[in-house]
Parts: structure tokens; sequence; C-alpha cells
């Protein structure tokens, strides 16, 4: 076995042996920090999480208990959001949904982005029978009436199991990407470094991992952050005709669906709920920009 | 200031074009900045330099052909006829008419939906007023004149169903229908094999005697242009640096650029042991130009002085001028100080023992009579299988330790696809590969694993073989990763100093680094291993020839050094000449000749070898004037429908001479590759050497 020659290694040795090792997690991290508008998403997101989570354990009012002196009053030291029309405390309910939006908005998003990048490109590298398999499973899914099957699953998802009805929610949005995914990956596959890779003795999935998603880096960045808009709407669709979240459980988007006919003259009940869900989504475009221009190698970050 | 006109030789006659400080930018990068060039008639003058030297920009800008954003300045006499600012009306008139224009691509050249013999007969119709009849017998008598076989049959044709070779001929005919004065022809060949390259400058060459007009040849090769151009302009970041007349500009350079890049070419006539000179660094972007002379930075003679100004080009000797401020340093009989000249890397290693005789050491690969065949099917829902194409069809050869092979044949021979073969380490359709000592076709998953640790590959273009999205870092480290090990780090900074890269770009992308910085990164990967055999697969034929020339030292050194096997790929037999020991040549399928390079180089015996070797132009012009080219008729069969017999036996130049009755020995019996010498061996029935080089 030969080696490389020992004094060439000892005389680079003596400069190089300092410093982190520059791999792309940390490049991308750094890049990521690196601009204001990737600080400011995530200050943005983390405070959001931090005020729905934390917020109702330091608040004396609870999203269940209700005010009966007093109905549909403007924000005041007690309630700091005001009260709904059944003495319900705004703030309380805000945070609430809050929590729960953020984790069906966030988890659907990327459970349904995550799938739709798994099928794709695995359907996409093997081709053959896998790819049929799970392209003919895409096909089925989007010819089903998804609301109609949430509908009919609704009696299951009541009693707070909200983890199923996010799987549920993401199963129906993965479809056109993984398509698009799928497409994508077969021109990459054709590409000289997935060769390279494969005559290195890289086995496939670790390919796919890590040579195929990060080249699709900014198609999924951006089809998982319009995933959390879409699954936070289609979840108050769906509360609002009396599926998904249901009382005295809340959510943003049925907060809002409520507010909307007493916003003219008791704008609170409104206006919390709403800027709520528009500082999240805010915040979720920020992080997934910034998250793409630190992927993208073309963009001049400081690495 | 006296920008630059190449004065022509001085006979008296009136030039056909004259360039004069030909400026162009587009916004506010000066991309040409002041060229100028004078071209008698039947006179052909060869425009040189690097990509991005601004040559074919220039070309467009005589032609009127650049977008309207380009400001272009200066002046373009036709016949005393001034063309910048022309109306586009009178443009239209002149050119294809007094001035026409070949390009690089054929493909996109011509119209994909009209018979090439229509498309003939339009050009000659534009400008003449001929009847459709006689016109299309003028296309037809055009095409004969190219030397396309059964010309009446051929422009009925369609373009894509044309070779790449016959589409350059129909483009030349186009390019004379109307027997213009002046051909810009830009890069005419560059996308086309040896052979037929050679076939297509013969084609110009007759072009030009027919017409008798003056030719423009912009061309990066320095080989076509010593073969064929009277005068030369090289051009460097936009400007021409030097000019004179062939013999002139290669024999008494004056410029350092023109110096280095004559010693970076691969020459087909100095072997392994002449080191190749590279140029240190790329060539500067239009955008950031410095301040002094362009070649300032890369240039080995550079004093204060050149940091400062631009030097104009200047006469140094009648008819003979150079943009340096050193040039009268530049001595006539010597071409550079020797001191002057970095000292290469390639070649002697005074620590490195002499290599023990070949049959001493391990063989690392051995392929046997492998097949590769790939169906033709036809049908979308029922597929039938309709052909097969022969891409390899029995190929055997052998690496041992410390050697390079390299593997050499036009587009199309099937080298590629036997080099995926190996790399598969999948038993092969057919016949054998053994890589270190163990039979592919037995191999199990961990085996294969253990065997890809010290099988490694190069392609051929590093910006496609490195993932864009991964830093340097982890590319390096990737095999390092794959085959379990944990602190990379440090061993990809000592790789990346190795291939001679700063070890603090690991943080960059691929994209940041230039051509042959890439390449670097591509051969650092494939070391990082410490492999026993790497794969190179055409390493070196993306990159410009300044560049080029440093990254073959690399591998060469590093092979020397580390006492590594080489399968290398190529189709560019000079190249291959500087870094392998032994060359085996491919033809449709199959292997021609086998043996030593110096063997092969120096006395090819199999017919297609002395045909390869001789289309191979010489950058030297007194050299390449007299060599005799054989020249191959036609083009490369279909793979899908080999000839009987011996392949080559529809081309080869010996075929034509034998008697009938050696003929059938030809057409019936396939030749196997016969040791004939040593391990110097040729599939010929007739082989016999012959000096071409």
């Amino acid at each position: 076995m030969m080696t490389l020659p020992e004094e060439e290694f000892a005389e680079v040795a003596a400069d190089v042996g300092h410093g982190r090792v520059p791999s792309r997690t940390r490049v991308v991290a750094g890049r990521f920090f690196a601009t204001g508008q990737g600080r400011l998403g995530f200050a943005l997101l983390a405070l959001m999480f931090l005020l729905a989570f934390a917020g109702p354990l330091l608040y004396p009012w609870s999203y269940t208990e209700m005010d009966f002196s007093a109905f549909m009053q403007p924000p005041s030291p007690a309630h700091w959001f005001g009260t709904l029309q059944t003495g319900s405390d705004v703030f309380a309910v805000t945070m609430r949904g809050a929590q729960k939006s953020l984790i069906v908005g966030l988890l659907v998003a990327v459970v349904s982005t995550g799938v739709a990048a798994a099928v794709g490109s695995v359907a996409g590298y093997f081709l053959g029978w896998t790819d049929r398999t799970l392209m003919w499973v895409a096909d089925l899914l989007l010819v089903l009436p998804a609301f109609l099957i949430l509908a009919i699953m609704s009696p299951l998802l009541a009693g707070g199991r909200w983890l199923l009805f996010v799987i549920m929610l993401a199963l129906f949005l993965w479809m056109v990407t993984s398509k698009i995914v799928r497409g994508m990956t077969k021109a990459i596959k054709e590409r000289e470094y997935v060769k390279a890779a494969r005559f290195m003795g890289v086995p496939p999935a670790k390919i796919i991992y890590r040579h195929v998603i990060p080249n699709l880096a900014s198609l999924l960045v951006v089809d998982a952050t319009l995933n959390v808009s879409a699954a936070i709407l289609t979840e108050t669709t769906l509360s609002y005709f009396g599926f998904g979240i249901q009382p005295p459980d809340v959510s943003l988007g049925g907060l809002i669906a409520d507010g909307s006919r007493t916003a003219l003259y008791a704008p609170w009940t409104f206006w919390f709920a709403a800027g709520g869900l528009v500082v999240t989504i805010l915040a979720v475009n920020l992080v997934g920009d910034s998250l793409r221009d630190a992927l993208d190698p073309g963009g001049r970050g400081s690495a | 200031m006296t920008t630059g006109t190449a004065t022509g030789t001085a006979t008296g006659t009136a030039p056909v074009l004259e360039v004069r400080d030909l400026e162009v930018r587009f916004g506010d990068v000066p991309v040409v900045r002041g060229v100028g060039y004078t071209v008698e008639p039947g006179e052909v003058l060869g425009v040189v330099g690097e990509s991005g030297a601004g040559k074919s920009v220039a070309s467009l800008a005589v032609m009127g052909l650049l977008p309207r954003h380009a400001k272009v300045s200066g002046s373009v006499l036709l016949h005393g006829r001034e063309l910048l600012g022309a109306p586009e009306k009178e443009l239209a008139a002149v050119r294809g008419d007094t001035m026409s224009m070949i390009f690089q691509d054929p493909l996109s050249a011509l119209t994909p939906v009209y018979r090439v013999g229509d498309q003939l007969a339009e050009a000659v119709r534009v400008h003449q007023r001929v009847s459709r009849e006689r016109a299309a017998e003028r296309a037809v008598e055009l095409l004969d004149l190219v030397g396309i076989p059964n010309p009446r049959q051929r422009a009925r044709a369609f373009p894509h169903e044309f070779s790449g070779g016959m589409r350059q001929r129909a483009m030349i005919a186009m390019a004379i229908a109307n027997d213009p004065d002046v051909i810009i022809c830009d890069e005419p060949t560059t996308a086309l094999d040896v052979t037929i390259q050679a076939q297509v400058l013969e084609v110009l060459k007759s072009a030009r005697r027919e017409t008798g007009a003056a030719i423009v040849l912009i061309t990066h090769d320095l080989g076509v242009v010593a073969g064929i151009a009277d005068r030369v302009l090289v051009m460097y970041a936009g400007r021409g640096v030097e000019a004179g007349t062939v013999r002139d500009v290669y024999h008494r350079s004056r410029m350092p650029y023109t110096i280095g890049l004559l010693g970076s070419v691969p020459r087909l006539d100095a072997g392994r042991d002449v080191p190749l000179v590279p140029i240190d660094g790329s060539p500067p972007s239009a955008a950031a130009l410095p301040p002094g002379c362009p070649f300032e930075p890369r240039c080995p003679m550079a004093i204060p002085a050149c940091a400062r100004a631009e030097p104009p080009l200047a006469e140094v000797a009648p008819g003979h001028s150079a943009a340096c401020v050193r040039s009268g340093e530049i001595g006539e009989p010597r071409p550079v100080p020797p001191e002057d000249v970095p000292t290469a890397a390639a070649g002697a290693y005074p620590g490195v023992p002499p290599p023990r005789p070949r049959e001493g050491r391990a063989v690392v690969l051995e392929v046997d009579g492998l097949v590769k065949h790939h169906p033709l099917t036809k049908g979308a829902v029922f597929r039938r299988r309709v052909g097969t194409v022969h891409a390899v069809d029995g190929v055997s050869f052998d690496i041992r330790e410390g050697e390079t092979l390299g593997l050499v044949g036009e587009s199309g021979c099937g080298k590629t696809t036997a080099l995926m073969e190996i790399l598969e380490l999948a038993r092969p359709e057919r016949g054998r590969v053994v890589v270190f000592g163990r039979d592919t076709a037995a191999l199990t998953p961990h085996d294969r694993l253990a065997v890809r640790r010290h099988l490694q590959v190069v392609f051929q273009d590093p910006l496609a073989s490195l993932d864009p999205r991964m830093t340097v870092h982890d590319i390096v480290g990737e095999p390092l990763v794959t085959h379990g090990y944990t602190d990379t780090g440090p061993r990809v900074r000592r790789l990346l100093r190795l291939v001679g890269l700063e070890p603090a770009h690991a943080a960059r992308y691929p994209q940041d680094f230039s051509g042959g910085q890439r390449q670097r990164i591509a051969v650092a990967r494939a070391l990082a291993l410490e492999p026993k055999l790497i794969v190179l697969d055409e390493p070196v034929s993306a990159l410009d020839v300044s560049i080029q020339a440093g990254v073959i030292n690399l591998l060469a050194g590093l092979a020397d050094r580390l006492g590594l096997s080489y399968l290398f790929v190529a189709h560019d037999l000079a190249v291959v000449r500087h870094i392998a020991h032994r060359v085996a040549v491919m033809y449709l399928g199959r292997i021609a000749e086998i043996g030593g390079a110096d063997q092969v180089y120096g006395a090819p015996m199999h017919p297609y070898t002395q045909a390869l070797l001789s289309a191979v132009p010489i950058p030297d012009p007194d050299k390449e004037r007299r060599r005799r080219r054989i020249l191959l008729d036609g083009d490369l069969p279909s793979p899908a429908d080999p000839p009987s017999g011996c392949r080559f036996r529809t081309r080869c130049p010996k075929f034509k001479v034998l008697t009938d009755a050696q003929r059938v020995r030809c057409v019936e019996e396939e030749p196997a590759v016969r040791p004939l010498e040593g391990d110097h061996g040729a599939s010929c029935h007739y082989a016999e050497k012959l000096g071409v080089v």
C-alpha cells in the first residue's frame, strides 16, 4: 500500500492544523445567520413558539375558563387582549390556537415536503418497478377527494388526536411536488457527480440524501414554505365546517373565522388572531428565503 | 496610439479586409479592446487565443452580427468600404456574398426543417439572380466541391441525416456559394474528430484555391494555425498581443504569452520525458482587468514597469509586432532565457527509483474480451429489439502497477463505454474484468466496496462532476466518509495542498474556482483514499491550453511520486503522448493497436493509427507543413451495423492498394490483435511500420 509522502504532509500539517471543518452544514448555518433576514425570521418564529407555549403558563386565565363578568370587553390589564362574547379571554385562546396552528402548520409542511422529496427522489433514482408503484400511489391520492375523506375521518380525529390530523393533512399535500422532484431527480441522476459518488462506493440511499435532495433544496424550501400556509388554511376550512380541531379546543383558523363576524365593532376579537397568523407565516417565509439563499452556492454569503 | 494593426506582407496588393482599433463593449465590460488586422486576397490569417480572449466577439463585430446592446467602435473596411455603422440592408447584401462566415457548431447553423440542397440553393438565390433549377444545380456542384459523396442524392437529405463533418462541409459549401472575398471561420473544426478535422481543413484549403478568398481562421488550436495560416494574430484579454508571419510568431516569439502558450501545448512529437510548461494563474476576467499589461500577473518575466501601463502592439521586426515592454530583450534564437521559465513539475523526480521492468510488476487491471452491446428498441408499449449497437466488441488490455495506459480513439469508438463497464464492477456481458486480481463477476457487495477504495475516477467536465451544492471540503472528504474515516479535516487540507490548492479554500463551493482548479479538486477527491488505480475520462479536454498543461503535469507528477496507475481515456493524442507509458487505439468497439507509447507513436503499424496520428496537427509551422497527411474517406460507420471482417476496411487507405486476393481476407476474416514486436500489437492482417509524426 502506497502512502502520500510524509514529509509533504508534515510541512503542510504545520500551518493547517487549526480551524473547524468547513462542512456543508456549518457553512450553510453560518450563511443563514449571517443575513439579517435569516436572524429576524428565526427570532420571530422562536418568539411565536415561546409565547404560544410559555405564555399561557404565566397568564392567569386558561382558554377553557370564561369570565362571566366581562363579555366582549376591549383589552384591559385583567384581559390583555380583551374578551369574547362568551367571556373567554382572547389572549388565552389566541395562544392556545397559535400552539395548534404552529404545530399543525409546520409539521404538515415538513412531513408533506419530506414525503414528496423521499418518494419523488426514490422513484426518480431507482426507476423501474419502484417508480411505477410509487407514482401509482401518488396518482391514486391525487384523484381521491381529499376534503371528503378528511370529513369522513373526522370522528377519528376528534378527541385531541392532532398528530393523526397532521398526518392526514400531509397525506394530501405531497403528490404534485413529488412528481416534480421525480423529474428533476432523473436529470440529476445522469450528472457526473452522482456517477462519481456511485463509483466511489456511496450507497444509493446516501447518494439521494447527500447529492440529490440538496440539489433540489430551492424547490423543497419554497414548497415547504407554501405548505405551511396551505396547511393552516386547510385546517381553518375544515374547522369552519366543523371538522378538524373542535371546541373547546381552538385553532387560529377557527378564531379568525369567528372573529371576522365581530371584527368591525370589536376589532380585538379578530386582529390578534389574524396578526398571529400573519407574523407566523411571515417568519416562515423569511426563514425559508434565507435558508434557500444559504443553501444556494451562488449566493454571496460570508462563508 | 498605434493600437495594433498587424500589417500585411509588403506585396503591395490592397487588403480585402482591414480592421482598425475595433472595440466592443457589453455595458461597461470591454470585451474587445482595440484589435486590428488586414487580410489580403488568398491569404489565411490565424487568430489564436484562449476562451474569453475576445476572438469570436471580434469576428462577429466584423460581420455586424452582434446584438444591439453591444457598443462597437473602430473601423472595418471591406475593399475600402466602411462596414461599421452601415445600414442593415447594405450589410445583408455583403454578408454571404463578399464576406461569409463558418461557425463552430454546424448543427445549429443549418435549419433542421429544410433539405441541405434547398438551403444551399437559397444562399445562392439571395445574392444572384438565377433560376430555381440553376440554383439547385449549383448546390449540387458545391456539395461535390466540398467532397460530399453522391452530392445529387445528399442534397435531398436533411441536416440531421448528415454527420458532423458533413455538416461542416455543407457550411463551407454555403460559405463559398457566392464566391466570397473573405471567409471568416470561427473554430470551424473544434467540434470535430481529428480525422474529420483533417478532411475539413483540406476542404477549406481547396475552397481558398477555388475562390481565391482570404480566410480569417479563429481557433484556439495552435497546431491547426501552424498548418494552414500565413500570418497569425495572438489575442489575449481582448487585444492582439503578437502578430506576424506564422514562422516569426512560432519560432521567434517576442511576447511571453505566445511563448507560454507554445510551451504549454502538448505535442505529438515530444514524449513523456519532455515536461510541459504551464502558465501560472488563469486569464483575467474582462470586467476586472489589471491596470498594466493584462498578462503581467501570469508572466514569468514581469518587471515593475509591466504593472504600470499596458504596452501597445508595436512593430519589433519587419512584419512582426508584439505588445510587450521586454520584447526587445527576448532574443532572436532562444525563445526564453531558461532562468525565467518555471521548472515543470513533471518528469524527473530525484527520489524516485527507476521503474522495474514491466513483467515484474503486478497487474492492477486486466480486461479480457470485454463486450457491451446496447439493444436498439422500437415501440413504446411492446418494445421489440430492432438491432444492436456494438459499442464495445471484444476489448482486451492490461495495466500494471505504476503504469499509465492511454485509451484513445475518436468519438463513438466505445472508449467511454468500456470505461463505464469497468467502473460498474459488475459481471460484463461477455469477457472478463479483473481488478487487483479479483474477477468482477464474482464480487460480493462487500468486496466491491473494498475494490472501489483503490479504484477512483476523474471525469471530463470538472463542473459537472463536483456537486455544486457541496463545499470543497465535503467533496474531497466524501470518499473518506464513505469508507469509514471520521476526522476528515486535516486530511482534506493535506490533499488540497498536494494538488496545489489553498487549504483555506475548503469552505468554498466549486463554482468559485476556475476550470483548472476545479479539475484539481476532482483529482484531490480521487486521491483521498490513496488508490492504486485512477480512471481518467478526458480529464483535460474541457480546459484551456495554458491550464491543461498544469493539470497534465500534476497528474504525471503524482503518478511518478505515488506509484499510481492510470487508465487515461482521451481523444487528444498529443495529450496522451505526454502522460501515457502505453497506448491502446480503439476503432468501432475494438482495439486497433496497442503497445508502448514510443513504439505506437514512433512506428505505428495499423493503418488507422497511422491516419489518426498523421491527422493531429503539430504546433510547428515547418514540421507541420512537411508532414504527409493520410486522409481517411468518409465517416465512422455506425456501430449498429459494423462492416464485416476488418471494421476499418471501408475507410482503410491500405485496403485500397491491396490486390483483390488480399482483400478477401480483410472482408471475411476479422483480425485479432496479434503481437508483432514485443508487446506492441496491431489488429491488421497486413500491418507494417510507418513513421508519420
